[in-house]
């Protein structure tokens, strides 16, 4: 089953990566940066499942990494949104 | 493995990739974060099936329920056209064909050599050291003990993010949804004692079972999003209440940093901590950080700082 889920993270990556090229709003860059983070915590979580067990680490380091994920998304739609308000205030004086 | 085991992740596999697609190549905006929390929630269905609890249900807090409260209040701030962006040098054609498909032959050598990838197993070493850890569940010992620096290196990262998010002006008001929803303050009224008891039974749990101070802060930071979206927690613009924010919202930080040179006293390592009081220091820990955790996740959610 782990392989399974592997092969989907891959495959949402590469969605990602694609997605992250080609959007010109950064609304949708932002959104596929954190597709592309949540596949590659898959592909680590998947990782953790070996013969011997599950091994913690990994899922310790998605735990981590959500919680990083949602700042980081908080302070790039904050600096999105302020950007959008300077450049609507440049246009009123003009 | 069962024929409903797989029909169930097919079905969840064949939602996750047609939901990451509608996220990602969907070019009306509102939908496009529809479909990216619903992503998250069947993310959150997927954490269960490879059996890691506890990213569960921090994705179902902070993935569908934070993350898509921040995207869906910056929707309502940006234009209603489809680029809010600097308008990006175009590409010819070619390059952009070429870079479609170099991406597709990763995609494709990825998948090919994703079964061969080493597994990390140090599922036996953990095994090994946690009689010394005082805690009983594998993924809170790593979490504030083992790998205690990368927990506080994380509370770190997140602090600097609500330290830049509030340094680019005052809080953006009006805060609130701008229709006005009658039901919205009763919900959130009814939701609050919930929204207490569940992270404070997470956060119990945390030491022997799945739980711990980031689902913990995960649901009560969610329920304090709620509130603020009900425009219920006025004391966080009030100025007389604003040293106390500071102080709260790095008081997981500090309490940790605290424990780490505590450690470096006692032991001679920094953020190694004796058997004895293990049990007790992780325990403070893991109440502070939950109510760090909680208090930046609303702290984000203003974006920009309060009381000014």
């Amino acid at each position: 089953m782990s392989d399974y889920y592997a092969t989907v993270a891959a495959l949402l990556c590469g969605m990602a990566v694609i997605g992250l090229f080609r959007a010109h709003d950064l609304l949708h860059r932002i959104l596929a940066l954190n597709v592309l983070a949540s596949a590659v915590f898959l592909l680590l979580v998947t990782l953790a499942r070996t013969e011997s067990g599950t091994d913690p680490v990994p899922h310790v380091m998605v735990l981590t990494g959500i919680v990083v994920a949602v700042s980081t998304t908080a302070a790039a739609l904050a600096l999105t949104i302020r950007a959008y308000e300077r450049r609507r205030q440049r246009e009123d004086e003009r | 493995m069962t024929l409903a085991q797989w029909s169930f992740d097919l079905l969840l596999a064949g939602g996750l990739l047609w939901l990451g697609w509608q996220a990602l190549f969907e070019k009306r905006r509102f939908s496009a974060v529809v479909h990216f929390m619903a992503f998250n929630l069947l993310m959150a269905l997927v954490w269960v099936r490879l059996s890691a609890p506890d990213i569960a249900l921090a994705e179902a807090a902070i993935g569908a329920g934070v993350t898509g409260a921040l995207l869906l209040t910056a929707l309502g701030r940006l234009p209603s056209g489809t680029s809010s962006g600097a308008h990006p040098h175009r590409w010819h054609p070619h390059w952009r064909y070429l870079a479609v498909i170099s991406a597709c032959i990763s995609t494709a050598w990825l998948i090919a050599v994703v079964p061969q990838l080493p597994s990390p197993g140090l599922a036996g070493e953990i095994e090994a050291v946690m009689p010394a850890t005082g805690v009983d569940h594998a993924v809170t010992a790593v979490l504030l003990n083992i790998r205690a620096l990368d927990t506080l290196l994380e509370v770190a990262v997140m602090l600097a993010a609500v330290v830049l998010v509030w340094s680019l002006g005052p809080t953006l008001r009006p805060l609130p949804p701008a229709t006005i929803l009658p039901g919205l303050p009763a919900l959130s009224r009814l939701l609050h004692p919930l929204f207490l008891l569940v992270p404070t039974y997470l956060l119990w749990r945390g030491t022997h079972a799945p739980g711990g101070a980031f689902p913990a802060g995960a649901v009560l930071g969610a329920g304090g999003v709620l509130m603020l979206l009900a425009d219920e927690v006025g004391w966080m613009q009030r100025q007389h209440w604003q040293r106390l924010l500071r102080l709260l919202l790095v008081s997981g930080l500090a309490l940790f940093v605290l424990v780490g040179l505590g450690g470096l006293l006692m032991t001679g390592t920094f953020l190694s901590i004796p058997l004895g009081v293990a049990r007790l220091l992780i325990m403070a820990v893991e109440i502070a950080m939950a109510l760090s955790i909680a208090l930046m996740l609303m702290a984000l959610y203003l974006y920009g700082e309060p009381g000014q």
